[in-house]
């Protein structure tokens, strides 16, 4: 393959990741924004200000506890704390991601850049489509989706927060329904590792469960305390096969 | 209400929003970067993630905020319920999922005068 080749077959990758907007995950986090749009201009918080944020926090739960602090008053320090409390569950996130995403040319400094638009919406997407590319085509991949959709939800932002209009109620609830039963769909859809069957199903119950116990850490705990017995029971299972084969 | 104008808004944000989600997601990066693609260490890290977003999604369904904050609880776990049964029953695809648990909702909450 010639250098020019390879160029052009990560502009076409780049390129196919960029079409991801038009695919429903994209589609349902663009709707996911209209609803932010709503509660940053009943806050009043001026439009620029919440384009800057879209681009620069990105994780939706996270810019909605930032809103939160800032509406209460909330100091510098302890809006840092909450926004981190709540954002430690993109570490395991991206942790997971990155060893799909790399060819061992990839440097550091660009995955660590495309961290970045690492969300919910963009894992369940990568997670789901990245083992179809070419593992060296995948970082191209990725920046396309990733870039596309951080770039047309601050535009979103900019033109639908001047235009915040209700939804009928029974839309306004199927739509914000459609967030968890995609991500669902999706995760079990695309599991092509039997622990991600057994650590959803934990999750399912530790999230609910710790938030009954300690609701501040109730996303963390669910994480690790349910993520690693699911860890332990399909290894134990998977032991048991192998002696048994 | 009325927040800060100026570059003190603007810094607040990069250093309560911005600095407070990249920090984790750098330590991601570093931590993903370690791990080999076959290795137990990152199928434990999978599973963590997993269970985390499964947290997510829990509690997405179950406290939800906004309009459905006043629909049934059995309503939602119904919905989901049956957009399960769809999915195993009819080759598992995701979009016979969501339509099935969407449209019980939709459904429900007409229903229930909404």
């Amino acid at each position: 393959m010639t250098k020019e080749d390879d160029e052009q077959s990560s502009l076409a990758w780049f390129g196919k990741g960029m079409r991801g907007i038009f695919s429903l995950p994209a589609f349902i986090l663009m709707l996911s924004f209209v609803g932010f749009c709503s509660l940053t201009a009943q806050a009043g918080i001026p439009v620029e200000q919440v384009v800057f944020m879209v681009g620069m926090v990105w994780a939706l739960p996270a810019k909605v506890i930032l809103v939160s602090s800032m509406m209460s008053g909330a100091g510098l320090a302890t809006a840092f704390l909450a926004v981190s409390l709540s954002s430690v569950r993109l570490m395991p996130m991206v942790a997971a991601l990155i060893p799909e995403l790399r060819s061992p040319r990839t440097p550091t400094w660009l995955l660590l850049f495309l961290s970045h638009f690492v969300a919910i919406t963009a894992w369940v997407f990568a997670m789901e489509k990245v083992p179809q590319v070419p593992r060296e085509r995948r970082v191209a991949f990725f920046a396309g989706f990733g870039i596309t959709l951080v770039v047309a939800n601050m535009l979103l932002v900019a033109v639908v927060y001047h235009f915040v209009a209700d939804f009928p109620p029974i839309v306004a609830g199927c739509l914000f329904f459609l967030t968890p039963v995609y991500f669902l769909a999706s995760i079990w859809h695309s599991a092509r590792h039997p622990v991600v069957y057994v650590a959803l199903l934990f999750g399912l119950i530790g999230g609910p469960l710790f938030y009954w116990l300690l609701p501040e850490f109730d996303i963390l705990l669910a994480g690790l305390v349910g993520g690693t017995l699911a860890w332990f029971v399909e290894r134990l299972w998977r032991l048991r096969k192998e002696v048994g084969a | 209400m009325t927040w800060h104008d100026g570059w003190w808004a603007y810094a607040f944000i990069a250093i309560a929003g911005w600095l407070a989600t990249d920090i984790w997601r750098w330590l991601g990066v570093i931590a993903g970067n370690k791990l080999r693609d076959d290795s137990e260490a990152l199928n434990w890290v999978r599973a963590v993630a997993t269970a985390l977003v499964a947290a997510v999604i829990a509690k997405l369904i179950l406290y939800p905020t906004g309009v459905l904050e006043q629909s049934p609880l059995w309503l939602r776990v119904g919905s989901v319920a049956l957009g399960a049964a769809a999915f195993f029953l009819f080759g598992r695809k995701p979009a016979v999922g969501i339509a099935s648990a969407i449209a019980c909702l939709a459904a429900g909450l007409w229903w229930l005068g909404f």
